[in-house]
């Protein structure tokens, strides 16, 4: 809050109070969004089975659709570290290649996903189908919301590093969005063992 | 246009009740009130300014304290209208429909609208003064959540007069509350004016805790804490954990209201009792919530008022630990007459039982702050001493509801009616009360008058227990809850309680009225530690508090702050170590952020998607402007600084 709290060396996000601030606050709402995804997750699982008479997920699901979903989100986390790493190096092109790389790859995933769901509503099986397909929407959905949200988040912090470049407040934004996009990346490895791989074997 | 206005005047608006078009005329008139009063004071740049866009903790805390007490009106008017409907058998004051709503935006009201608005503005007003702090971790987003819930509170209170009000109990179970035996825009209004409240909700639990871990003065370390900071520090851990799970739940039915879901319905193979349990999931901490920071206000008041430091600190503190762990695992004792098996039913059983200990230690933790301390009764401390006793009511009953097998006999009775008024009137409300006449001074500049305070909790307290005691011997007589008529045998009881509810309605009218008589005649303070006995750093600040809380602070070592320094002579104000100081700007984003995602939930709940969008683009944009807003602060003089304090403390500045 102060001018003497500032610190001059340490990562530049944590430098300001401010700073730290900004980053605990983050941290204890990915905690919320835990809770989030978890009551989600619960729900998930009370309507496994209850598909009525819509298809069951073993028929519809496909191996290598997700396969490569989970392939370019995972991708965009590792870029996304790199970026990170290249802000810390006090790098700005190293940051908006990375962190643009992290996006396309994010933006991938996202179509893949949408490509998914048109799939699947045209095999039979939406959100308004059975309690199953409804969870499974709610899970898939609340995923590929978040990261729709991160992509455009992620865009105005890029216009905003091209502007002023790499200063405690702008990597403290990129910080924080990238605790937000890691987090992203492990919900997600739950989705695919939960919702795919363990919906393929039925 | 027929067709419009065969809408309008048939759906739109609530038509065909007389109360309602005496509520709508009400409405009217108040508004055309606070208008004009606006306009003639030239005051619309004074409320934008001071007060819309204020992100000063001590602002917001007062704004919600005032909307939570309006909201204790509109509550209490739905009781009294409910205590007339059943205070003889065959009244047809309500018809069955209407009570339903009434019961339904009574209980909501109560708990979402009041009593946690009432306590979240007392955390806001108080913890940062005990902390030693210059405001919350995140004043933006503190102004933030106090929009989202007064446009969430907006939203929840037209539907009365727009739409139709909720009918489905404040627990809006499932199938009652889905699409199929509920159409119309009357549950999406809970749905989303829920939804859009417990924003602000969660988003004033994060700043909380961020503000208690990292903004605490040099020396307050945790284990000196003022029990009232840890009561909202945990109290923010249990909504950062609980206020998810009611996100989920609300948006799980919105799906299946608006979207065609099959996640509550009897279609599709759906699961109507997955909405019971995730809605008591998040339910039973809520009632924690809104319970903690009222033990943490009686304990300040009690060992304030006792000029003792509080017995057994560390075990309050393990105490509350303790029970917001606990109160994540007892739900099922909301629904054990639900089908749930005799293991299941058990197990939740004990830890409610469970819960009683924690809660017993407290309760001999007070009377241990009390014992051989020199106390004395102002009115905060008599609400203080009066929840013991009736809290120790309500806490019993519970204890005899939470034993599964004897719940079958009185769930859903009367009995159950009594148990959590018992709690959340001798509890909260109490404690809101108690905290609001103690902190009063220092928000105000002035006391509230003790007489009339008096008579305000004679009437209330007395009221109190003539209204709700009968109720146990009525539950124990059969009498259901939520039933709009009774049968002739109950009506000795339940006339009793009408009157009793009367004796409060007169007590509160009083708490009104010495409000204005405090405002006009009350002696204004000139010091800072308003009782004379205060124990913790809100009391070292000087009265009017600078909006920047504390000039200086030494270093402290030990518990209750303040009276170390009362004893080393020292103040907020060190004239030798005044240094510039950095605040925040006020901002007008939150306001239209919120107002934004108003538009985008009315548009909503009434399934207008030609409004609703917009409304959520409204609100990215609002995100956006935000996201490029590089406002650092502003920095307050040295020289300010001293002009402002001396004239607090009565010095000539020189
Ligand atoms: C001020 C005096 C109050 C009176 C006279 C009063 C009276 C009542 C009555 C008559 C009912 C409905 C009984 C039924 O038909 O089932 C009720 C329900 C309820 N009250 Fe109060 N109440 C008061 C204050 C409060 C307060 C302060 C709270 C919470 C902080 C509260 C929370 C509730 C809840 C949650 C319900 C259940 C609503 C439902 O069934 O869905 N009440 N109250
Ligand atoms: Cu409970």
């Amino acid at each position: 809050m102060s001018a003497h709290t500032e610190a001059t060396t340490g990562p530049m996000e944590y430098r300001t109070q401010e700073g730290r601030m900004n980053i605990l606050g983050f941290w204890i709402f990915l905690g919320a969004e835990i809770a989030l995804f978890a009551t989600i997750f619960a729900t998930y699982a009370v309507m496994i089975g209850r598909t009525a008479d819509a298809p069951p997920p073993q028929e519809l699901f496909s191996l290598p659709i997700t396969l490569l979903m989970t392939f370019l989100l995972l991708t965009s986390s590792f870029t996304c570290g790199i970026a990170i790493n290249e802000m810390r190096r006090g790098s700005k092109n190293g940051l908006l290649l990375w962190m643009g790389m992290t996006l396309v790859l994010g933006l991938g995933f996202l179509g893949l996903e949408i490509y998914e769901f048109e799939h699947l509503v045209h095999e039979g099986a939406s959100i308004s189908s059975a309690a199953y397909w409804s969870a499974f929407f709610t899970l898939t959905g609340t995923h590929g919301l978040h990261v729709t949200v991160g992509l455009g988040w992620g865009i105005l912090l890029l216009i905003q590093l091209y502007q002023r470049g790499i200063t405690p407040r702008t990597a403290s934004k990129f910080f924080i969005f990238g605790l937000y996009w890691h987090f992203l990346d492990v919900v997600w490895i739950f989705v695919y063992t939960v919702v795919y791989l363990l919906g393929m074997v039925g | 246009m027929e067709a419009f206005l065969d809408f309008f005047f048939g759906e739109f608006l609530v038509t065909g009740q007389p109360l309602i078009y005496g509520a709508m005329v009400s409405i009217a008139l108040g508004s055309i009130t606070v208008i004009a009063v606006l306009t003639y004071f030239k005051a619309w740049g004074w409320l934008w300014r001071e007060y819309i866009t204020s992100v000063d903790h001590k602002k917001i805390g007062i704004m919600y304290i005032i909307a939570a007490i309006v909201m204790f009106v509109r509550g209490g008017i739905d009781a009294m209208m409910m205590r007339i409907q059943t205070s003889l058998p065959g009244m047809t004051f309500l018809d069955s429909q209407h009570y339903n709503e009434i019961f339904t935006t009574h209980g909501t009201i109560m708990i979402i609208f009041m009593a946690m608005p009432f306590l979240i503005g007392l955390m806001n007003f108080a913890v940062p003064l005990q902390i030693g702090a210059r405001d919350v971790a995140f004043p933006f987003f503190n102004n933030l959540s106090f929009w989202s819930f007064a446009f969430g509170l907006a939203l929840f209170n037209i539907s009365f007069i727009i739409g139709g009000s909720p009918d489905a109990g404040w627990t809006n179970y499932a199938p009652m509350a889905g699409a199929e035996l509920n159409p119309g825009p009357a549950i999406n209004y809970y749905l989303l004016g829920l939804q859009l409240s417990g924003i602000g909700t969660l988003g004033t639990g994060i700043n909380f805790i961020v503000t208690i871990l990292k903004m605490r003065a040099p020396g307050i370390t945790m284990m000196r804490l003022p029990i009232f900071t840890w009561s909202t520090l945990i109290t923010a851990l249990i909504i950062v954990f609980a206020f998810p799970i009611l996100t989920v739940a609300l948006a799980l039915m919105t799906l299946d209201r608006i979207f065609g879901a099959k996640l509550f319905t009897l279609a599709g193979e759906g699961m109507p009792m997955m909405w019971a349990n995730l809605f008591w999931l998040w339910g039973h901490p809520e009632v924690y919530i809104v319970i903690l920071p009222a033990f943490g206000i009686f304990s300040e008041v009690i060992s304030t008022f006792a000029r003792k430091q509080l017995f057994g600190y560390k075990a309050m503190v393990y105490a509350m630990v303790i029970i917001a762990l606990l109160s994540f695992l007892v739900w099922v004792h909301h629904f054990f007459t639900m089908g749930a098996g005799g293991g299941v039913n058990s197990f939740f059983s004990i830890t409610t039982m469970l819960i009683a200990v924690p809660t017993g230690v407290k309760i001999f933790n007070w009377l241990g702050t009390m014992y051989r301390g020199r106390i004395t009764f102002e009115t905060p401390m008599l609400w203080a001493l009066a929840f013991i006793p009736n809290f120790v009511i309500g806490g019993v009953t519970g204890v005899m509801l939470a034993m599964a097998a004897a719940d079958y006999q009185y769930h859903n009775t009367y009995f159950l009616v009594a148990h959590f008024h018992y709690v959340l009137i001798a509890g909260t409300v109490f404690g809101c009360f108690s905290g609001l006449i103690f902190w009063y001074p220092k928000m105000f500049g002035h006391k509230l008058n003790e007489k009339l305070g008096k008579i305000f909790f004679w009437l209330f307290m007395i009221g109190f227990n003539v209204c709700f005691l009968p109720m146990y011997f009525l539950g124990f007589a059969g009498m259901p809850r939520r039933t709009y008529t009774i049968e002739p045998e109950w009506m000795p009881l339940s006339l009793t309680a009408t009157a009793g509810a009367f004796m409060m309605a007169a007590g509160f009218a009083v708490f009104v009225y010495s409000i204005y008589y405090s405002f006009r005649y009350a002696e204004r303070e000139t010091q800072g530690d308003s009782w004379g006995v205060g124990r913790t750093l809100d009391w070292a600040t000087a009265t009017p508090i600078p909006f920047y809380n504390f000039a200086t602070l030494p270093e402290f070592d030990s518990k209750d702050a303040y009276v170390g320094m009362k004893d080393k002579g020292e103040t907020t104000y060190d004239k030798s170590k005044v240094e510039e100081i950095h605040m925040p700007s006020n901002s007008g984003l939150p306001f239209f952020m919120m107002l934004a995602l108003f538009i985008a939930s009315f548009g909503l709940v009434w399934e207008w998607f030609w409004m609703a969008i917009p409304g959520l683009i409204m609100f990215f944009i609002v995100m956006g402007i935000r996201s490029f807003d590089y406002n650092e602060g502003f920095h307050v003089s040295t020289k300010e600084i001293h002009e402002i304090e001396q004239a607090a403390r009565g010095e000539d500045s020189k």
